[in-house]
């Protein structure tokens, strides 16, 4: 028996589908979203040298991506450098998380203010300001040996990636019961092996979703790495750039999709981590 | 000795949650904390196991000072109020943590840790997790989980205010019985006096960080040493009073809440013509029908331990009926009947006329 019997297309309150205004505005929404994404990805399939025209099915673009040196070292760096700074954006972000969630000392106030402004600060500022620091404040060494010659970069991203991390961390330890850790030191653990037996587990799930904030960023951004790239230091986002100064090929196209694809595979990864372990770790 | 509390203070900032407590507690002992809420009695308990620092004052285990030790070498283990059970281990693994951070071999491990459960009827869960579990039973791990390490004193937090009231009192005698089979010292945090009362061997109760009186929960209910006691503890109809005569074998108290004085068969010790306060617990008062015989007091004085009352009002609690009588002395007066037959159950209608009287060992004299 239906509790609340209504008529054939009577919309119920949450039957959004079902009214031909919300129908059409959902189909707006999805046509600009996900249009230009698909077919940026359709035409790096294009046999032809133009983006316009459909002429038939190819790999073509993907093979010389893959013969591109120039492209491909550029990619070597992107990646690298994402790893690089994701672990020590955890790292940093986390021990930030945790000295403001556990501890109080002068200036937290301001720290705490303070630790989330990368985040909000223009990329185009921050990117002038690392040129500007790694120009004339601390200039990076040139001619270091790969992936040395990353660093100016590496920290870069590292400076606007762990915010991200704390952030996220922070909201994970508000749910954490200090007395997990106190049996834990109750139960003979010293406070460090407490921490990694209790504390870390609890915050796994933050982790995962921390790193994978800081390492999306980290391999996406433009603007930032644009100021402190050198000559012998450019990553996949500015290589495509260069690219697309002059025209945009399918290779392009297919540069692009390859970075889309590692970015949704990457968080698929992530979402399966953190799906298994909020169902093991979740205390009612 | 087990555990000796020398004169330990607690204070956050300003507030002294702890102030000046003495308090010895004996091998075997199932010692309980009892008090309102915020009276200190959980950061004594935290002090016990580490987990805060005395501001001032010692605190020993055993004769050892446990000042300086942090709470992961020390000889106690506790059950947390949140019964904080490893969401992301199992049951087994729970109960074993302690012993795989001490080292102890895979096979001897594995033994207790089956006895462990086996003591407190989880032999059935152990690879269970947690979430799986339900309050009573997550409790069970905590409390396996802290007896499996042997200590010399297991500490409990509100061991039982998570739980629902039928779990609540099947957990109580629970407790006891587990405490008389493994012989460890127990001492236990609660605001809850039934709790105590119920389980305990030797309450100690708190009131605004010092300790008010360490007695057993007999004597803590009907020797109480001061009015807090008395009025925490059970329900009791409190009057100030005068102390009239002081003798040895009796005490004669006049208040003017009663119209008739009243007598104690024991001498206190008094001056005469103090100022003192006299309780009668509800359940020490007979109630009489005003057209039935008045009642005599004691031999030594007839008019004494008497007065008359009009019922104001009653509830009707099953075991018994609690009555508000108003006395001619203008006061209102706690009294329980007891509902010895189905018949008796129904309550006298309010405005009832009735004689109270008691013995002269019911009331107690309080001088604080």
């Amino acid at each position: 028996m239906r509790l609340f019997a209504r008529k054939r297309g009577d919309a119920g309150p949450l039957d959004y589908a079902g009214r031909w205004s919300l129908r059409s505005w959902v189909a707006v929404v999805l046509v600009f979203q996900y249009l230009p994404l698909a077919s940026l990805v359709l035409f790096s399939f294009n046999n032809s040298k133009r983006t316009i025209r459909w002429e038939g099915f190819t790999f073509d673009w993907y093979g010389r991506l893959a013969s591109d040196d120039a492209l491909i070292g550029a990619f070597a760096n992107s990646l690298t450098i994402a790893a690089i700074s994701t672990v020590f954006s955890v790292l940093l972000g986390t021990m930030a998380a945790i000295a403001l969630w556990r501890f109080r000392f002068p200036g937290k106030g301001v720290f705490d203010g303070v630790i989330t402004l990368p985040i909000v600060i223009p990329e185009i500022c921050m990117g002038v300001a690392m040129l500007v620091f790694f120009g004339t404040v601390a200039p990076w060494p040139r001619d270091l040996v790969w992936p040395l010659d990353l660093g100016a970069i590496t920290i870069a991203h590292i400076t606007f990636s762990f915010p991200f991390v704390t952030v996220v961390v922070r909201a994970r330890l508000a749910s954490f019961n200090r007395e997990m850790e106190e049996a834990a030191r109750d139960l003979g653990a010293s406070e460090l092996r407490a921490m990694r037996d209790v504390l870390l587990p609890h915050l796994r799930p933050a982790l995962i979703a921390g790193a994978l904030l800081a390492f999306a960023s980290s391999l996406d951004d433009f603007v930032i790495t644009f100021f402190t790239a050198g000559p012998n230091t450019v990553t996949f986002p500015v290589k495509i750039y260069s690219m697309v100064r002059f025209s945009v090929t399918p290779e392009v196209n297919a540069a692009s999709t390859v970075l889309m694809a590692i970015t949704i595979a990457l968080t698929l990864v992530g979402m399966k981590m953190q799906g298994t372990d909020i169902a093991s770790t979740e205390s009612p | 000795m087990l555990i000796r509390f020398e004169n330990v203070t607690k204070r956050f900032g300003s507030f002294i949650a702890v102030d000046n407590v003495s308090l010895d507690i004996a091998v075997g002992e199932f010692f309980s904390l009892l008090g309102p809420s915020g009276c200190g009695k959980t950061t004594l308990l935290r002090m016990l196991a580490g987990l805060e620092t005395p501001s001032a004052g010692r605190i020993l285990i055993d004769g050892v000072d446990m000042a300086g030790v942090p709470p992961n070498r020390r000889p106690v283990n506790m059950v947390f109020q949140s019964y904080a059970v490893f969401p992301h281990m199992t049951v087994a693994d729970n109960v074993a943590y302690g012993l795989k951070i001490d080292r102890v071999p895979r096979a001897e491990r594995d033994s207790r840790v089956a006895e462990a459960l086996a003591l407190v009827k989880l032999d059935d869960f152990a690879h269970r997790r947690p979430d799986q579990l339900s309050g009573g039973q997550r409790q069970r791990v905590a409390l396996a989980r802290a007896l499996v390490k042997r200590p010399k004193v297991l500490l409990l937090d509100e061991p039982l205010s998570a739980l629902d009231a039928k779990l609540r009192d099947a957990m109580r005698g629970e407790l006891a019985a587990i405490q008389r089979e493994v012989g460890v010292t127990f001492v236990m945090v609660t605001h809850d006096q039934d709790e105590a009362l119920a389980m305990a061997s030797r309450c100690a109760l708190m009131n605004r960080g010092t300790l008010q009186q360490v007695a057993s929960p007999g004597d803590l209910y009907e020797f109480p040493a001061n009015r807090f006691v008395a009025d925490f503890i059970g329900t009791i109809n409190l009057f100030e009073a005068t102390l009239a005569v002081d003798e040895t074998d009796h005490a004669i108290v006049r208040t003017p809440a009663l119209d008739a004085p009243v007598y104690l068969g024991h001498g206190v010790t008094g001056a005469t013509g103090a100022q003192v306060w006299v309780g009668i617990r509800p359940e020490k008062i007979t109630m009489t029908p005003a057209d039935a015989p008045r009642p005599a007091g004691p031999a030594a004085m007839p008019h004494a331990n008497r007065t008359p009352g009009t019922i104001m009002t009653s509830a009707y609690l099953g075991a018994v009926t609690l009555y508000d009588i108003h006395t001619s002395g203008g006061t209102l007066i706690k009294v329980t009947a007891p509902n010895g037959t189905r018949s008796a159950s129904p309550a006298l209608p309010a405005g009832t006329q009735v004689w109270l009287h008691w013995e002269p060992d019911a009331p107690v004299m309080l001088l604080a």
